[in-house]
């Protein structure tokens, strides 16, 4: 007797034949792809909530250490329970509306700050697979172009905000919000261009497979050859590095290593990072679009800004930082430890990333708006159209 | 004043090298603080400045007693009157028959400072012609309603303890 058959005697049967027709479509083509995608999303959505709380008591201790203060160090050891103190005040708060502003965009505009970076991490490749199951939510063939767009709909959000507060410190913010997006956008896309060009694909898995392959787009000198096996021999190992190092990696990583500065700078912009958080402006606006906003309206608001720096870590991460993959670590085909090992590594460079962001925030003062303006339209958009036929011009050379 | 507005030199205007030493600073002072050196701020509860409170700190006003146990206040109210917030209440009473300092006639009945309503300002201080009310060094002052942060004369008293000398107008001739 086995085991499926004791297990049915405790069903009527009715329901058994019931509970087998749900576990046969549970592993139908169709019924798997939709579990294990709920799966992922639900997984996904965790560990990014829980990185966002934790990015702001980074960035509060991160900011404290820099100007020789301490920062939030009493709820928990270490201060570590502060974002679930944090989380309890703003919710208990009143949800305040100001009798001027227009209810039904006050109230849209938080979320659409909140929904589209986590939209973006649909499709960024967060690891490589895990039982044989791929892990990232949606591969589509239009990644990077679903990235830009998508991220740049919180704009919206933000210029949404300042313009139905009804106010005027929030007004500004908005404007400035508006002034800032047409300015840093265009070099934001058309710095990705030479990447397209060199890989051929918007498909971010078959990017972060070209980085497996070649090396980090920041750096594409890793041999194709190298393997653990190879570094046995160093006869092999010296000649692999030999013919990583060679003159036409450095003939297209220059053009490359253009597009990742723009890319980087931009998305500091995009993200409303210092030196671009004009929008916000502490100092000058009093927070800017979000001044009206109390409670969870103003919570999604800084949680939807710092969703977006994770969003945008990612994406940088995925196109010019190698994604998931680290020199000679193999992918999740080679056993579920190393499936782990990607996320793990794809976080850790998140991380990171996050923490390079924060560093230059308190490091850099803010730009006036007609700098940003001039620094986009007059330096940038330039720049990124010459490293567009500078990478052509490469890539005709090499080919 | 006319500010020297230079040309700038072409590394000047790339920004970048000024960047990297910006973040080289920030990077330093983020190290040292980790380790717990050059941290300038004070873990309030637990480390205090207490010790180094100026003579002249103005903090919470309390009353006190002279060398032969006497309340200093004769109620003569001049502190009720200048107070800026009206902080103060000041009910007057006859010193009784026996009492060996009956010459001085009045004393208070109540004395309350509302400490939700002081500004420290010290003028009740400056402003009493026994030297009953002085400013000590507390500063800490909590109460869970408005109730409790009504200080009244016990209090006052306790907080204030002994001053000697400064008015000897009540003393026995000698």
């Amino acid at each position: 007797m086995d085991a499926s058959n004791v297990i049915s005697q405790f069903f009527s049967p009715a329901a058994w034949t019931f509970l087998k027709a749900v576990a046969g479509w549970f592993m139908s083509p169709i019924g798997f792809l939709v579990w294990t995608t709920l799966v992922k999303s639900a997984v996904l959505l965790g560990i990014v909530l829980g990185l966002v709380s934790y990015t702001v008591y980074a960035e509060r201790r991160v900011s404290a250490l820099i100007q020789d203060r301490l920062g939030p160090n009493r709820v928990g050891w270490q201060g570590l329970l502060q974002p679930v103190a944090d989380a309890l005040k703003l919710l208990l708060k009143e949800n305040f509306t100001p009798k001027s502003a227009n209810y039904f965009y006050f109230r849209l505009a938080p979320k659409l700050v909140m929904v589209p970076p986590i939209l973006v991490l649909a499709v960024i490749p967060v690891g490589s697979s895990l039982f044989g199951v791929p892990i990232t939510i949606a591969s589509l063939n239009t990644g990077a172009l679903y990235v830009l767009a998508i991220s740049s709909i919180s704009v919206y959000g933000i210029v949404l905000a300042g313009w139905s507060s009804n106010s005027k410190y929030p007004f500004l913010g908005g404007i400035r919000s508006s002034s800032q997006m047409i300015s840093y956008e265009l070099s934001l896309a058309l710095s990705l261009v030479p990447v397209f060009m060199l890989i051929g694909s918007l498909n971010l898995d078959t990017i972060v497979h070209y980085q497996v392959e070649h090396g980090w787009l920041v750096f594409p000198f890793w041999p194709k050859g190298m393997t653990f096996s190879a570094l046995w021999h160093p006869a092999e190992a010296l000649n692999a590095f030999r013919a990583g190092l060679s003159l036409k990696h450095f003939l297209y990583w220059i053009p490359l290593f253009i597009s990742f500065l723009l890319f980087l700078i931009s998305m500091f912009a995009e993200t409303n990072r210092l030196p671009f958080d004009l929008p916000e402006a502490e100092q000058e606006l009093i927070g800017g679009y979000h001044t009206e906003y109390s409670s969870m309206g103003f919570a999604l608001f800084f949680l939807g800004e710092y969703t977006a720096m994770i969003a945008g870590a990612s994406a940088i991460i995925t196109l010019f930082l190698g994604g998931w993959s680290l020199p000679l670590i193999p992918d999740g085909s080679h056993g579920w430890g190393w499936g782990i090992v990607n996320i793990v590594t794809f976080f850790a460079k998140v991380v990171a990333l996050l923490l390079f962001f924060i560093w230059v925030r308190w490091t850099l003062p803010r730009f006036r708006f007609d700098q940003l303006m001039k620094l986009g339209w007059y330096f940038f958009f330039e720049l990124a159209i010459v490293n567009i036929f500078l990478a052509a011009a490469v890539l005709t050379y090499i080919h | 004043m006319i500010v020297d507005r230079r040309k700038l030199n072409w590394t000047e205007r790339l920004y970048f090298p000024a960047i990297l030493q910006g973040l080289a600073i920030t990077w330093k002072h983020f190290k040292k603080s980790l380790f717990g050196k050059g941290i300038i701020t004070m873990q309030y509860p637990e480390e205090k400045w207490d010790a180094r409170l100026p003579e002249w700190y103005r903090g919470a006003p309390t009353l006190v007693k002279d060398e032969h146990g006497r309340e200093r206040c004769v109620s003569c109210q001049l502190c009720e009157f200048i107070c800026p917030p009206r902080a103060i209440t000041i009910q007057p009473m006859e010193i009784s028959e026996g009492d060996p300092w009956r010459k001085v006639e009045k004393e208070p009945r109540i004395f309350d400072i509302d400490m939700a309503r002081c500004i420290y300002c010290g003028l009740c201080e400056e402003v009493c012609p026994e030297q009953a009310i002085f400013l000590r060094k507390d500063y800490s002052v909590i109460g869970l309603d408005r109730s409790q942060m009504v200080h009244h004369k016990e209090k006052l008293y306790e907080m204030g303890g002994v001053m000697t000398g400064l008015v000897f107008k009540w003393n026995e001739k000698k």
